[in-house]
């Protein structure tokens, strides 16, 4: 009797966090259908895509042994298990019980594992692992968990997500749930999906990763931006990856 | 400099092929600014030649409006085996090059 009532409130809770979303799974739009038909194509283009001189580098340094174990990450990890693996992430670290996202995972690999410096943020060879590994998961569809642990985390990502900010007063929900597929001068608004980065946008003609988009929109609304690796973020990327549920990663996207 | 080159690897003679070049670099303008204000100074690659065989069969004089990380693409025809090599030059002197091998039947 009990594990029924259990079962209905898990039941009520699911359908409760359905009822949640702004955005019906049904409508869900990777940021590439917002894009004229050009930078499409150039993100389809396997060998055109500027996004790939990344992914090269980091299958590069996938395989070169680093740190004081001077262990390379394929020293530990086969190529085949990494496959899907980005699409569960942000996640939490089982043995510290944090909230990590991929760069996260890379850097603690990196100072726990084979004694190495963590990569900077926004550094070449951090969005070149980054994008090497979302890479191995293209297609794969967004499955990060919100259970747990994690729950905290979305909650705070989600009040972040609504929480308006700068000058403009604007949150994320005002654009991005409210208004996608609206112009906003000459671009028109995406639903601010996670899917393709790390990717390369036009406007900063290289690679950066989402929390550098983040900072972005946040620039864009005069709204203080935070410092790389900060919590908000995190528990944001979180949100955004629930969000974004079932959307196939993309990575190395390109974007305006 | 990275740089990624796509040619076919096997062509028949005489066959029009299509040769793709990318090239990791921050073709930077001369026109922005750093966060003290201070001018950057202009670093394009301003010369990108491919050689076949020995021959250059193409050759482009790149400035500052093309942008980065450029992405060149043209025709050329098959005639022997051989490579395609691939060289560049920026305005800070570093130069680059890659090369490729073609086989070539008939």
């Amino acid at each position: 009797m009990r594990r029924l009532a259990l079962a209905a409130v898990a039941l009520a809770a699911g359908v409760a966090l359905a009822q949640e979303r702004a955005i019906a799974p049904g409508e869900l739009k990777s940021g590439s259908a917002f894009l004229g038909s050009d930078l499409r194509a150039l993100q389809n283009d396997d060998f055109a895509n500027p996004g790939m001189l990344w992914v090269e580098r980091g299958e590069k340094l996938w395989r070169e042994p680093a740190g004081k174990e001077n262990l390379a990450c394929a020293g530990c990890h086969k190529d085949t298990s990494m496959r899907g693996v980005a699409a569960s992430y942000p996640k939490i670290d089982k043995a510290s019980g944090k909230l990590l996202n991929l760069e996260g995972r890379i850097n603690l690999c990196r100072t726990e594992r084979i004694g190495a410096e963590p990569l900077r943020y926004e550094s070449e060879d951090l969005l070149a692992l980054t994008a090497y590994l979302a890479r191995q998961s293209l297609g794969a569809p967004i499955a990060a968990s919100i259970a747990g642990a994690a729950r905290a985390h979305f909650e705070a990502g989600r009040a972040s997500y609504h929480l308006r900010r700068g000058q403009m007063n604007l949150s994320c929900a005002h654009c991005h749930d409210a208004q996608w597929g609206k112009r906003l001068l000459s671009e028109t608004i995406s639903q601010g999906h996670p899917n393709a980065y790390p990717a390369y946008r036009m406007e900063w003609q290289t690679m950066g990763s989402l929390e550098r988009r983040l900072r972005a929109c946040l620039s864009g609304i005069r709204a203080e931006m935070l410092p790389y690796g900060s919590q908000e973020y995190l528990d944001l990327e979180l949100y955004l990856a629930w969000r974004a549920q079932g959307l196939p990663i993309e990575t190395p996207g390109v974007r305006r | 400099m990275a740089a990624r080159i796509q040619i076919p690897r096997e062509a028949r003679r005489g066959e029009v092929i299509e040769v793709r070049i990318l090239i990791q670099h921050p073709m930077e303008t001369g026109y922005r600014h750093d966060d003290v204000g201070h001018l950057i100074k202009r670093n394009v690659i301003n010369v990108l030649s491919c050689r076949y065989n020995g021959v250059e069969v193409f050759r482009a004089d790149l400035s500052s409006g093309i942008s980065a990380n450029p992405y060149v693409q043209f025709y050329t025809v098959a005639e022997a085996s051989g490579d395609l090599e691939f060289t560049w030059a920026d305005d800070e002197g570093q130069r680059g090059s890659e090369r490729q091998a073609i086989v070539v039947k008939g």
